[in-house]
């Protein structure tokens, strides 16, 4: 059965004409070419394709379009605003966060809710609510600090983000005390 | 990557709607709400609805609030997350929003419901199991097949219960409200339970949806639930244990109940263990005593993760570190209890 | 906080005296150069990609564990509407496999499945539900064979034979190497120790599944885009099962969602994407199922060990005899070389002056065993380092102290013709065991909690290629455009590691310019020059040396064309901060865009290629080949745990790492290696198992396998020690597998020292621990782990006397800079 469906992804509204079985994580990556959601069991046991849904972070995988029309949709693409990259994407490249990079986007989403209910996290609430993202390559350490540092530097003044790319590619991360 | 196979989606306006949709399609049609145990299966094609009824529309169904003849209305669409931080319920059923709170994930959470997961699929290992790899072994009774894998000369499905909630709720003497074509009944939640694998919501009828949990008032009464499994996340009890108990100022029991999670295919109330507890107080000797009478009801079978001998040994473990956490014995043992 | 020391900005800006020898841009830790690519979602992994017209392929799984196949009827599924395309194993008939001793593979099974989930047949279809609803409609009709499960029925079993090859029987390759007089050196030993232990088979289980996507052209040339780690090795094999001529094969790696060693052989799903594109003329993507990824596997392999090692009351050790057995799975693939390096690394950690090795492998009825991080190692790694403990043990002496002792010594020759470079295991380990308190905690903690110390050693590429030839390994082409750009063009594959940064970074670093100013062009085989894969720790060691060269080559020209406008000879200058300038007269120097236009006009073009050949190997025997490295990387670790003697659960609070890096090109990124080694070792030492029931997988999902969430993983303290190596880029040596080797033992011995008891086999499961502790209770040996090996025939060793070096110094490795 297909059916109209009208979604907010990004701050953009699209009206898809879709099979109501296309979960959210296909929509996004196959119709909407939004391919920065992953996928990596589309069961609901990895967290690759975690999306945040009016803020909560929620599995694509495991969610219909037609169940969240109306309501914001948030993907890795919708993290910069206005070109800029939110906190966290520096941090975590900065960090070395991102190894291999697949479940980045899903990492980032559900950090990105937390840090926007829990603006500075201790190490353990970062680990409990990242802990339905599975990552292979980093054994989450450099992850925890990524998150940190980014609450600490959206707590303080953000700087211009885009110096800060420029010095961590050529000059090198600085690391704070505490990290 | 997997697919849900394809299907019709109503989204019911109301119960009433909902109930109309399930009778009139009978076993074509499944209610969906949060998704998250429905969807993998279906993408297994272990269920495979023609139609499904979607209660994400039905504002009846969402939200916890207090009764005014005391207790607590959960409606089955809230999710696992609000269950779990609810400030109230936090206070009065402890450990009810500890279970509610180790469900899988924190993004499964944010969309399973308490509902659902008192609905949640029996599982067995040789059932959550792509079409493929069932078609590898010829199938099993509880889809598309004759035999019970784990016990193959048993005529019934071993699957096992693995809801985290539904322990408690039966510990706590929650009642659930069911409306179907028929009208409306109130049951207890432990009555929700067949004995069998694959009919194992025997006590609810298909084209019956449940409208509100109903706890009682807690006024008195204390809650845990341990939960074993392998990993902090994602993972399905392996054994869950629940207890509600009462207790006299004197500090002796006046009334418990201890509910095991994850060895059969329903929740296994214990009767003789809270035997063991009333009139007593929670001292060692006593706890040992009750600890022991839950290992022999514990049916464990090799159908989950960890060997069955584990788990059934565990159970006792389980029950008397639920229990001394209740006593407030603070131990190593419990230092290293999730 | 980092513990290794480095200072955040060396001064750049400063062009003063010495500036080579202090390096702008190695050693900094700088952020990848595709970092902000990933975290803004906008990398290109495989499944990412879709092109117009593009077709969805599946295969059919095998439901046999071991059958012929009597009949394959497709006709069903060709005529569903949709379906573009159907194949079989009759389509694609040549063999292949990434070994050329084992070409045992075929892209769809012919005649014969030998596992379940092995592809039968392939469908292309307009999208992947039609795709999957057609290979239902795919009737097989099976000859059941009689399935072997495990090594011991391989073993027993010589009627029916998986393959038609190999040793004898199901055995698929028998290895059997002595060097020296081993009985003559257990003889002297003042102690002589046997056990056993097995390791068990794990997946990789990289976070994406693997994906292809093939475009064949109109014109007759095949692209395929592909989640692989070894692109080269793909081209090869498309080339000879497709009998396409190589040149009109383009292989695009892209970005791996994670490798480990899974997505480095040509696979089912590369081929028949290729196939059906070709088929069709349209553009194919198969992109697998986690259950599948399951069955394309190529994971550790699942071994059974024996050792026997004497040692002398001052600690020497005498003699070592090492035996192991492999479970291969149905297919060749890496087996023959995972083979031998269950064998071949013992001695390049502790002396070993006489040594034997048997090693076997077997085919089984599952899914293929190949290369997974350590490839080899970790499993008599994990079975040496426990062993260790108990001579420790028995004889009294500190496990820290004996290990620092019987270190091998730097630039020395093993007794297998291993030649030993730096080595900074002693500094790792005084480290490492400093840091967690080691001296203080162990023996000391509460029951229940214990620390455990493991070391270990790891190649930095293999001296050899798969395939024979005088070939460089690494291959590696720098251009500079006139507007100061930099491009290097490379055939490594980024798996996540850092190898793009890397090249980068070197490249950078010798020309002087910022590293963000290079262009990295890597895996493309039409556009890069053949570099053999991100595998065996090779790619930081063979890359970085093949772009230093190239640099170098185009560093000369600008010298060359600058030194008569800045009157000094090229010699005299020194290229930094994005200029080239004189060495005694820093201020006198000029822009480098401006240098690369006067080079460009005196010159031409301005590019150079550099390439890369590991040093010659000494050893002279057959099997010589496997071992052999530019240098090899040292790890020490301890890890602490907090055991539950109740339920037999095991915590690991903290893991400390030290790990001699030789230079850390960046140090962010190699720690990155070590934490995330240690995670992966954890793993497999606590749950990660790939099991298997009734003849098939057990648990093919992320679900059931289990492995560590955030919760689980503990924190971790890498400690880096740089010994300068002379062979590698700047000094650097391997970072990506060699930290997870002492991980598992380590655990272990921590194990004993919390509770008491011994897992002599992984993973250690809360029951074991309970096994043992019961063993312990009723006064039986407190341990669980093999009791015993099959008896096998070994094969008469081949005999090599160790190296005589005071009779022959030419075998005395060279300690000189390259």
């Amino acid at each position: 059965m297909k059916q109209l469906v009208s979604l907010q992804v990004n701050g953009e509204r699209h009206e898809l004409y879709v099979p109501v079985h296309k979960t959210l994580l296909e929509v996004l990556r196959e119709e909407l070419g939004l391919t920065g959601t992953k996928h990596g069991c589309e069961l609901g046991e990895c967290g690759a394709c975690t999306v945040l849904v009016d803020g909560e972070p929620i599995l694509s995988c495991l969610t219909l379009p037609v169940e969240v029309q109306g309501r914001d949709i948030t993907t890795v693409e919708g993290l910069a605003s206005q070109g800029v990259p939110h906190p966290l994407q520096v941090a975590f490249a900065e960090l070395n966060a991102a190894q291999c990079g697949y479940c980045t986007p899903g990492m980032l989403m559900s950090a990105k809710a937390l840090l926007d209910r829990t603006p500075d996290p201790s190490p353990d609430e970062v680990r409990e609510a990242l802990a339905g993202n599975l990552c292979r390559c980093t054994g989450y350490v450099k992850i925890v600090e990524a998150v940190r540092l980014a609450a600490r530097r959206q707590q303080g003044d953000l700087g211009t983000v885009v110096d800060e790319i420029e010095r961590a590619l050529n000059e090198g991360v600085v690391r704070e005390p505490g990290a | 990557m997997l697919r849900l196979p394809p299907f019709d989606y109503y989204a019911a306006p109301s119960v009433e709607e909902a109930v109309a949709a399930l009778r009139d399609h009978g076993p074509d049609a499944m209610v969906v709400a949060g998704g998250t145990d429905l969807f993998p299966k279906m993408k297994r094609r272990q269920m495979e609805p023609r139609l499904l009824v979607g209660l994400r529309g039905i504002r009846d169904l969402y939200g916890i609030r207090r009764l005014e003849a005391g207790g607590y209305r959960l409606g089955p669409m809230a999710t696992l997350t609000q269950v779990s931080l609810h400030p109230e319920l936090r206070a009065a059923y402890p450990g009810l929003t500890h279970a509610a709170g180790v469900v899988s994930s924190p993004q499964l959470r944010n969309a399973g419901t308490i509902g659902g997961n008192l609905c949640v699929d029996t599982r067995c290992t040789y059932y959550d199991q792509s079409y493929h790899w069932r078609k590898a072994i010829n199938f099993c009774m509880k889809k598309d097949g004759e035999i019970c894998w784990v016990a193959p000369g048993s005529p019934r499905c071993w699957a096992v219960s693995s809801s985290d909630t539904a322990p408690v709720f039966v510990a706590l003497g929650a009642r659930v409200r069911l409306v179907g074509p028929e009208g409306e009944r109130v049951i207890p939640v432990g009555e929700l339970y067949g004995r069998d694998g694959i009919n194992f919501l025997a006590g609810k009828r298909p084209d019956e949806i449940i409208t509100d949990i109903l706890l009682p008032p807690a006024e008195g009464w204390e809650s845990v639930y341990l939960k074993l499994r392998r990993r902090g996340s994602f993972d399905f009890p392996i054994l869950g244990v629940a207890v509600a108990l009462r207790r006299r100022e004197d500090g002796t029991v006046a009334e418990a109940r201890v509910v095991l999670g994850a060895v059969e295919s329903y929740p296994v109330e214990v009767e003789e263990a809270a035997a063991t507890l009333v009139g007593h107080r929670l001292e060692p000797d006593v706890i040992e005593a009750a600890a022991k009478a839950c290992f022999k009801p514990a049916r464990p079978l090799d159908n989950t993760d960890l060997t069955l001998y584990y788990r059934k040994k565990m159970v006792p473990v389980y029950v008397a570190r639920a229990l001394r956490r209740l006593a407030g014995l603070t131990d190593e043992a419990q230092r290293r209890t999730a | 906080m980092p513990t290794n020391g480095y200072d955040d900005r060396k001064n750049r800006t400063n062009l003063g005296s010495h500036l080579k020898r202090e390096t702008s841009v190695i050693g900094r830790p700088l952020m990848k150069v595709d970092a902000m690519s990933k975290v803004t979602g906008q990398a290109l992994y495989a499944d990412d990609i879709h092109l117009p017209r593009m077709a969805y392929a599946r295969m059919l799984p095998s439901t046999q564990p071991h059958a012929r196949i009597v009949r394959v009827d497709t006709s069903k599924a060709e005529a569903l509407p949709g379906v573009l395309a159907v194949i079989t194993g009759r389509d694609l008939p040549i063999k292949y496999g990434i070994l050329p001793v084992s070409q045992d593979e075929t892209a769809l099974a012919v005649d014969k499945v030998r596992f379940v989930g092995e592809p039968v047949a392939a469908v292309a279809a307009v999208d992947e539900e039609t795709a999957e609803r057609a290979l239902e409609l795919i009737e097989v009709e099976y000859e059941p064979l009689k399935p072997i499960m495990s090594i011991e029925e391989a073993l027993e079993e010589t009627e029916v034979r998986i393959q038609e090859y190999g040793h004898a029987g199901n055995i698929h390759k028998m290895v059997s190497l002595q060097f020296g007089d081993v009985e003559a050196g257990f003889a002297e030993a003042d102690y002589v120790r046997e056990d056993l232990f097995f390791y068990q088979g794990n997946n990789h289980l990289a976070m994406e599944e693997h994906s292809a996507v093939a475009h064949y052209s109109p014109d007759g040339k095949l692209t395929l885009w592909s989640s692989t780690q070894t692109p080269h090795y793909v081209h090869r094999a498309l080339a000879k099962v497709l009998e396409l001529p190589p040149s009109r094969i383009r292989v695009i790696a892209c970005h791996p969602g994670g490798g480990f060693g899974g997505k480095s052989d040509p696979f089912h799903h590369e081929i028949c994407a290729a196939k059906l594109a070709m088929l069709t003329g349209r553009p194919v993507k198969i992109t697998l199922t986690r259950e599948e990824v399951f069955y394309a596997h190529r994971g550790r392999h699942p071994v059974l060990m024996w050792v026997k090692t004497g040692v002398k009351k001052t600690g020497e050790i005498t003699a070592m005899h090492f035996r192991s057995m492999l479970d291969g799975g149905a297919y060749g693939s890496y087996g023959v070389a995972t083979t031998y390096y269950t064998g071949a690394l013992q001695t390049v950690t502790y002396k070993i002056p006489r040594y034997k090795f048997e090693g076997l492998r077997v085919f089984t009825n599952k899914p293929p065993c190949g290369p997974k991080r350590g490839h080899g190692t970790p499993q008599p790694r994990f079975a040496l380092e426990v062993h260790f403990d108990k001579i420790c043990e028995h004889m009294g002496w500190d496990p820290a102290e004996w290990r620092q002792r019987q270190a091998c010594e730097p630039f020395s020759l093993t007794a297998n013709y291993l030649r030993i470079t730096t080595i900074g295991l002693r500094e790792c380990i005084e480290k490492v065991v400093e840091a967690s308190g080691f001296k203080e905690k162990f023996r000391q903690l509460p029951y229940g909690r214990g620390v455990g110390l493991a070391c270990s050693a790891y190649l930095s590429g293999a001296n050899l290629p798969i395939y024979w030839n005088d070939m460089p390994h690494s291959g590696a082409m720098v251009k500079v455009d006139r507007g100061g750009g930099v491009t290097v063009y490379c055939g490594s594959t980024d798996i996540g590691q850092g190898s793009n940064s890397v090249l980068a970074y070197v490249v950078a670093e010798v020309l002087g310019v910022r590293p963000h100013d290079v262009a990295v062009v890597t895996a493309d085989t039409d556009l890069t020059p053949v570099d053999l894969g991100s595998y065996s720790s090779r790619v930081t060691v063979m890359t970085g040396n093949a772009a230093i060269e190239a640099a170098q080559k185009v560093r000369d020209l600008l010298f060359r064309a600058a030194a008569d406008e800045l009157g000094a000879a090229p010699e005299q200058l020194e290229a930094a901060g994005g200029r080239i300038f004189r060495r005694d007269d820093p201020g006198v120097g000029l822009p480098f865009a401006k240098v690369a236009q006067l080079a460009e006009a005196r010159f031409g073009t301005l590019a150079a290629v550099g390439s890369f050949t590991p040093p010659k190997t000494p050893g002279r025997y057959k099997g010589a080949g496997v071992g052999p490295s530019p240098s090899y990387s040292y790890t020490a670790c301890v890890v602490e745990v907090d055991v539950d003697p109740e339920t037999g659960w095991v915590r690991v609070p903290k893991v400390w790492i030290a790990h001699d890096i030789g230079r850390a090109i960046n140090p962010i990124l190699v720690e990155g290696q070590a934490e995330g080694s240690v995670y992966m070792g954890l793993g497999e030492a606590l749950m990660e198992e790939q099991v298997f029931r009734r003849n098939l997988h057990k648990i093919p999902s992320m679900l059931d396998y289990k492995s560590p969430t955030f919760l689980e993983t503990p924190d971790i303290e890498t400690i880096l020690v740089e010994t300068n190596d002379p062979h590698g880029p700047f000094g650097a040596k391997e970072a990506g597998q060699g930290p997870l080797l002492p991980v598992p033992p380590a655990l272990c011995n921590a194990i004993y020292d919390a509770v008491g008891v011994r897992i002599d086999e992984l993973p250690v499961t809360p029951d074991k621990i309970l096994k043992a502790l019961e063993r312990k209770a009723k006064g039986q040996e407190p341990r669980v782990g093999p009791d015993r090996m099959p008896d096998v025939e070994w094969s008469e060793p081949i005999y090599v006397e160790p190296p005589d070096l005071e009779h022959d110094p030419s075998l005395v490795p060279a300690t000189g800079s390259s």
